[in-house]
């Protein structure tokens, strides 16, 4: 078995990891591990932009992003981190310029902002353009930046390597065991910092925006060595993926004018949000979505609504809300419009519908989206063990497997790719300076025993169980039952559900039982971290008798501020899952009803 | 929607257990509008799981899944059902080593990659806001800032499978992406290095980039442009 000795060990080369691998490899010996070439990760999806109050488009004050930002959570994210991250965004989207980001520009060759949901003026609460864009590829650009700079730094890269355990002793965390892909050995990154940067984990539902590989396996293992989670009740669903595959469509596009229509030709929307309408906050239109196909106003009485962003609809709506520009001007949008600011949506809608969107309107639905709980972590991503804060010394995690939490109970549209930036840099620096004043902690004897034995017990089993087929039900009762909308009785069946296929999941066999490349195996394992956190979903959803952000309880459907204003904890060990609680951090916002 | 019938014939490497490559059909039902990913998956998940090939995002984005399919180089999450026959062949990209299946050695590629210097060069104090860069500046690189390293250019291009040391079409339009951009500094050193024996010059413009594209990214425009920057500098 290969040891690798490096002073910070960063599991994931996303935005977060990458961000935090700049930082921290300018005064420490660094390495990033990665299941992935750091290009093929999930950041690179991210279209439609990333938020900060530049005021390069109108006035905006990094205060209004900050209360957008915690309305939008529905008063569940800590406001110290809100304000860190909402004011820290400024200064951290000026440095990925100067690192060559190409952002859109406006005439004056200033960063080019769009509106995004939930983004707003806090005067006049009509929508701000907040999102700072490169067409609709701003997370393309992210990572290939970030990607370029750490080529230009010389970062030490492990690609192709799956972290599969932390090793963490006594409260003392001393590296992570990886598994080469290409070979199949084990080695070890011993170090005196760890940091996690794996994503979410999306693919626990059936209809979902997130990769084959987003399969929560840094959260997985966290409860598996007795690291809790944090509001794993509150998964996003985006309301508007492309009909049963879940490819995702920005945002953007209904900045860019796009309005949600029902099977009747409706523009349902101003049913539900007056203000903002089809800008409203993704939790709130999600639901608006599900409730017209209730109603039976899907499209065809198919679960789908259609996004229209053809310019005749767009103009139409444009005149009826009287919608102007900065400068006064009537809004208006042309085909052209279309083609060059939402280039990629136009291909996906050619190449997956055969449809041309500035012609024709786009069959969407709700899709998994992302994950707005996960390792509870500081404002220097330093990871929490349980409701009274205790910090793990050396043990960090930024990006969509952290939680801050700066997005509480629903995230804004463009504030994930922020999060990324902000805390992954803060992460990072925090890291550097800590390794310097510690020395490498030892290495336990046998630290890759039990998750050795695990995967060969796994390439062993001769059971009659498939991975697709247990994935395939996990994900089909999530999405039935702990979706957009929860009740106790489904909920229930969710869990004994999860129950089962894990008991299954004992005697899953498959075929691959060679050492290069084993995606059968790696597969399979992901499975095991996909039903862990399918279970502690359920279980925290549960529990929560109230409605909040993502989390819509159809028999508790108002927010109950009283009992349920905190932050769920949650452990998971053979008997079950454990929930604690701890207290929201309040500054300026005190909590109000939530209205878009 | 109907399932229709189809044939997956997949060429087959184990290192572990051949000594050569060998093709294997696969017979599957799939909706017209399923990928061929899709496909490929339902393969492993339901028929035969040592089948092994990278995907991540199923969209076109994170380039994971170049292959040859029915003879050309396109990403397997990027092609329909509908869109080819119903007897589809599937391969490794040409001209890297093959590793597993359609699995094959990325390292050299990117190695060609790094070589260009793909990154901003610029050492100038930055201001306290954003550097200006007017929308025309922007536009004159914006077609190579869609790449995706998925190598589909590349390993489609006749002078590379004749020298595998040709950097290749990727490497340079990742250079162009820097050359044109104005904040950078770095032209003249990425124009050096491209103007070497195995540079830009062994591009003979036959358009196999430009065809295997999937971001549809004008390769050898881009190529042309670099050579023309080349010979302006010259003059
Ligand atoms: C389609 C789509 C569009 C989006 N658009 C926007 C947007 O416009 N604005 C916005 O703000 N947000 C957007 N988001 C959300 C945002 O993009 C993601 O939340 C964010 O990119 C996650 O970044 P990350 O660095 O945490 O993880 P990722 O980018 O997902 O990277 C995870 C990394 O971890 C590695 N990894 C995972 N498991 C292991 C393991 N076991 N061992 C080793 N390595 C591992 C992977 O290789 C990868 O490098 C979008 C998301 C999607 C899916
Ligand atoms: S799987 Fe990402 S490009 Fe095909």
């Amino acid at each position: 078995m290969k040891i690798h000795k490096h002073e910070v060990i960063i599991v994931g080369a996303g935005g977060a990891g990458l961000m935090a691998a700049l930082y921290a490899s300018k005064k420490a010996d660094t390495a990033v591990v990665s299941k992935l070439y750091p290009t093929r990760s999930h950041t690179g999806t991210a279209q439609g932009g990333v938020g900060a109050a530049l005021g390069n488009m109108e006035e905006d004050h990094w205060e209004w992003h900050a209360f957008d930002t915690v309305k939008g959570s529905d008063y569940l994210a800590d406001q110290d981190a809100v304000e860190v991250m909402c004011r820290d965004a400024i200064t951290t989207i000026y440095e990925l310029e100067h690192m060559g980001l190409p952002f859109d520009r406006t005439p004056n060759g200033k960063i080019s902002q769009r509106r995004f949901g939930g983004h707003t003026n806090n005067t006049t609460h009509k929508a701000v353009m907040r999102a700072c864009h490169a067409a609709d590829r701003t997370g393309h650009m992210i990572l290939q930046t970030l990607y370029q700079q750490c080529i230009k730094n010389k970062v030490n890269f492990f690609n192709e390597f799956q972290v599969v355990d932390l090793i963490y002793n006594n409260g003392v965390c001393s590296g992570v065991v990886a598994y080469e892909v290409a070979t199949g050995e084990f080695h070890i990154f011993h170090g005196k910092a760890v940091m996690f940067a794996t994503g979410g984990w999306g693919k626990v539902w059936s209809i979902t925006s997130n990769a084959h590989t987003l399969t929560g396996d840094a959260n997985a293992i966290c409860l598996r060595r007795g690291i809790p989670q944090q509001d794993m009740e509150f998964f996003q669903f985006h309301p508007t993926g492309i009909y049963r595959m879940g490819i995702l469509i920005t945002e953007g596009v209904r900045g860019e004018g796009g309005i949600l229509l029902n099977g009747k030709g409706e523009r349902f929307m101003v049913k539900y949000a007056p203000t903002v309408k089809d800008l409203a906050s993704r939790d709130v239109v999600s639901r608006a979505i599900y409730l017209e196909v209730r109603q039976g106003n899907g499209v065809d009485g198919q679960k789908y609504v259609m996004l229209d962003v053809t310019p005749p609809t767009v103009n139409k709506y444009f005149q009826e809300d009287d919608a102007r520009n900065p400068d006064g001007s009537l809004r208006h949008l042309t085909e052209h419009d279309v083609e060059a600011k939402l280039e990629d949506i136009a291909d996906f809608c050619k190449t997956y519908l055969g449809i041309n969107p500035a012609k024709q309107p786009i069959p969407i639905q709700p899709t998994a989206h992302y994950a707005m709980g996960g390792i509870s972590t500081d404002i220097d991503g330093r990871v929490l063990l349980d409701e009274q804060k205790t910090v793990i010394p050396g043990l960090y995690a930024a990006g969509e497997c952290a939680c801050v939490s700066v997005h509480g109970a629903n995230r804004l549209g463009t504030n994930s790719l922020l999060d990324l930036v902000v805390f992954g840099k803060r992460a990072g620096e925090h890291i550097a300076q800590y390794v310097q004043n510690v020395p490498f902690p030892e290495l336990p004897d046998n630290a890759t025993d039990s998750i050795k034995a695990l995967l060969e017990n796994l390439k062993n089993s001769s059971g009659k169980e498939t991975v697709a087929k247990i994935r395939e039900e996990m994900q089909d009762t999530m999405m039935d039952n702990v979706g957009v909308f929860r009740e106790k009785v489904g909920i229930e069946k969710a869990i004994a559900k999860i129950h089962e296929l894990q008991k299954r999941y004992q005697a899953i066999s498959f075929q691959d039982k060679g050492t290069q490349f084993n995606t059968n195996l790696l597969e399979a394992w992901e499975l095991g971290c996909l039903l862990d956190l399918a279970e502690i979903t359920a279980e925290a959803a549960l529990v929560r008798t109230e409605s909040r952000g993502g989390h819509s309880r159809e028999d508790y459907k108002e927010r109950d501020d009283k009992n349920w204003l905190k932050h769920s904890i949650a452990w998971k060990n053979e008997r079950g899952v454990t929930l604690k609680y701890k207290p929201v951090t309040i500054t300026k916002y005190q909590p109000k009803e939530r209205v878009y | 929607m109907e399932k229709s019938k189809a044939t997956l014939k997949i060429k087959r490497f184990n290192p572990e257990k051949d000594n050569a490559p060998h093709w294997e059909s696969y017979q599957i039902e799939v909706e017209p509008t399923d990928r061929i990913l899709d496909g490929l998956n339902y393969v492993k998940w339901y028929q035969d799981g040592t089948l092994s090939f990278r995907r991540s995002c199923a969209h076109g984005i994170c380039g994971s899944d170049a292959m040859r399919i029915d003879g050309r180089n396109r990403l397997a999450c990027k092609i329909l059902f509908k869109d080819l026959g119903e007897v589809i062949t599937v391969e490794p990209i040409a001209g890297l080593p093959v590793i597993k299946d359609l699995i094959v050695d990325m390292e050299p590629f990117m190695e060609h990659y790094r070589a260009v210097l793909p990154y901003l060069i610029n050492d100038d104090p930055p201001p306290p806001d954003e550097r200006y860069q007017s929308p025309a500046d922007r536009a004159k690189f914006d077609d190579t800032t869609k790449c995706i390293l998925c190598a589909c250019c590349t390993t489609s291009c006749p002078s590379f499978w004749a020298k595998e040391e040709y950097i290749g079409p990727a490497a340079i339009v990742q250079a162009h992406r820097f050359i044109f951009d104005s904040r950078d500094h770095g032209a003249a050193e990425r124009l050096d290095i491209l103007s070497d024996s195995d540079g830009v010059w062994r591009c003979r413009t036959i358009f196999n980039c430009t065809d295997a594209c999937p971001r549809s990214i004008e390769v050898t425009r881009a190529i042309s442009e670099v050579k023309r920057e080349m010979l302006f500098r010259k003059m």
